[in-house]
């Protein structure tokens, strides 16, 4: 079995899948990757299922040595990544030699950066899931964050024919990228579309002036659980306390101040603010990229409008040639 | 809940990949009955394409496949679901007792409560503990289970600014809600005291202590014996 070596954690680096559905009624989240399609795209980028497991990194990328090698493949943002000093391009796979060092950096674009390998990341599932929790401290490798020094374990390649992992494995996959073409069309947006929320009604239209009008920034705050936001507070009426009730993903709710927060992948599931509006479900992946003082704006979109875009999204993600074989065997810089 | 008469429900989109159902618009008994009568049922009989359902006071939200269903058509379904709540029979809820070691360092806020009411501190601990509690639900993190109704005496609202962290175990009171924070968390709610027990563990079948509809019942324990109880 291959294993990761963590000699640097980054930031915040956590273990992670596509999360874990279903449990609302004992008040578990799903969390998952922040950048589903990051992450999809990677996994598939090796030759894994979609949802195997993966190390997201936030802002900070980590260090990582391969004492058997790899392959593996960086999506998301560009985190400035080299192996064993010479330079990586995201969105392509490549072969880690035994013995080698993956250096990541600082963010060059959005805020997460998947670590996908061959195998996946080998983690005891809980509930179903490898996903970390940070929060409750559940999931992932030991329901927290990487820390130095931590070994994590690969799965079992994927590869037909290898039950294990192997040096003649890695020799005979060959190494991919995505084409730029249709990446480009799945690349993460700053204006966020939305639908009308439960609770749309209870604002006037003053509010809906402000919040499809104003610039928003997001806040140093903003985590896995939600992203704070800053901008010109919605005037009174409809904010402020309410029943609690259950909370969807992306749920734009507006606290006591007249500031939105969007709730996000590690959120609480039930919450006792109004909400005003609701993220797509094809922007959700914009969402895991935004940084700190990144600048976005809310445009509306219909119920209808939200499904075509995800229709839209998902036929570019099952395009035949979304991932082609690159030219030449690309080994890795040796 | 009235078993004679149809059950209401009011129905509002949440996102494009979810919905709310509504049964009235205050917490009360009744309400909370119907939404765990529509749990237990979605339960025992899932709908193909739904992916998460949230219970909460008077409300569920469920979530569900956008390619598998659009709004209207989901509302139809559990309609049907929503009209056969009347023949729907929970089981017998269990009756959970949490023990509390009230004030000092774990209930940070017990004086001042009594102070806000007029009231003892002894009296408090005693309007806390005669009470029996219905789990609503359980939301905001795992294994938190909003329990009331509270002593009409010791309704109180949550603190102006939320705690940054609120230590695991710790017993609170907001509005006519109580509460047992299962983890280290930011938090609102006025503390009491703290039990001993985990609400959430990984290494047991259920996995949270309590589950929607138990009964609750906080039983005071001096230091000691919180102690005594604390897990290794």
């Amino acid at each position: 079995m291959t294993v990761i070596e963590v000699l640097a954690p980054g930031l915040l680096t956590t273990v992670q899948d596509l999360g874990r559905e279903g449990f609302g009624p004992m008040g578990v989240s799903p969390s998952g990757a922040a950048d589903p399609i990051a992450l999809r795209i990677g996994n598939r980028l090796v030759g894994n299922a979609e949802s195997a497991a993966a190390l997201e990194m936030t802002l900070l990328g980590g260090v990582f040595l391969f004492p058997k090698g790899a392959l593996a493949a960086l999506t998301g943002s560009d985190f400035g990544a080299t192996l064993d000093g010479a330079d990586l391009p995201p969105w392509t796979s490549f072969k880690v030699k035994p013995g080698q060092t993956l250096r990541l950096g600082p963010t060059r674009s959005g805020a997460r950066c998947y670590l996908c390998t061959q195998g996946g990341i080998a983690v005891q599932p809980f509930l179903g899931s490898a996903s970390t929790h940070l929060l409750s401290g559940l999931g992932g490798y030991e329901g927290r964050a990487l820390r130095k020094g931590d070994v994590l374990k690969m799965g079992d390649s994927a590869i037909p024919g290898c039950s294990s992992y192997s040096s003649r494995a890695l020799s005979t996959s060959r190494c991919k990228k995505v084409t730029p073409k249709i990446l480009e069309r799945l690349l993460p947006r700053k204006v966020l579309r939305v639908t009308a929320g439960p609770q749309s009604g209870w604002f006037s239209q003053a509010a809906e002036k402000v919040l499809y009008g104003a610039t928003y920034q997001v806040s140093e705050e903003a985590n896995r659980m939600g992203l704070r936001l800053h901008g010109p507070p919605l005037p009174e009426g409809g904010h402020g306390a309410m029943i609690s009730e259950g909370v969807s993903l992306g749920a734009v709710q507006i606290a006591a101040g007249g500031m939105p927060i969007i709730l996000f992948v590690e959120q609480q599931t039930t919450g006792g603010y109004a909400k005003m509006a609701n993220v797509i479900s094809a922007d959700f992946s914009s969402l895991g990229q935004l940084r700190p003082r990144d600048e976005i704006r809310f445009e509306r979109a219909t119920f209808e409008t939200a499904r075509n875009l995800l229709l839209e999204q998902e036929t570019l993600l099952a395009a035949k040639d979304l991932i082609v074989e690159t030219t030449g065997d690309r080994k890795g810089p040796l | 809940m009235p078993t004679n008469k149809n059950v209401t429900a009011r129905f509002e989109r949440a996102s494009d990949q979810s919905l709310l159902i509504y049964f009235g618009e205050q917490i009360t008994p009744e309400a909370n009955e119907c939404v765990r009568r529509l749990l237990h049922l979605l339960e025992q009989e899932p709908v193909a394409g739904v992916r998460n359902l949230h219970p909460a006071y008077c409300s569920l939200l469920v979530k569900f496949e956008a390619f598998e269903w659009r709004h209207e058509e989901l509302e139809r379904q559990l309609g049907k679901y929503i009209g056969r709540l009347s023949n729907v029979k929970l089981p017998e809820p269990r009756l959970m007792e949490i023990p509390v070691c009230y004030g000092g360092e774990f209930g940070p806020d017990l004086d001042e409560v009594a102070a806000m009411h007029g009231l003892a501190p002894n009296r408090v601990i005693e309007l806390h503990t005669s009470a029996t509690y219905v789990v609503y639900f359980l939301g905001f993190v795992p294994g938190f289970a909003y329990l009331g109704e509270l002593a009409r005496e010791l309704v109180t609202p949550r603190l102006l600014s939320p705690r940054r962290k609120v230590p695991a175990g710790s017993v609170g009171i907001a509005g006519n809600q109580t509460g047992v924070y299962p983890f280290e968390t930011p938090g609102g709610w006025r503390l009491l005291g703290r039990s001993p027990l985990k609400m959430f563990r990984t290494d047991r079948e259920g996995l949270s202590l309590l589950s929607i509809g138990d009964r609750v019942r906080f039983v005071p324990v001096s230091r000691e014996r919180f102690a005594e109880l604390q897990p290794a």
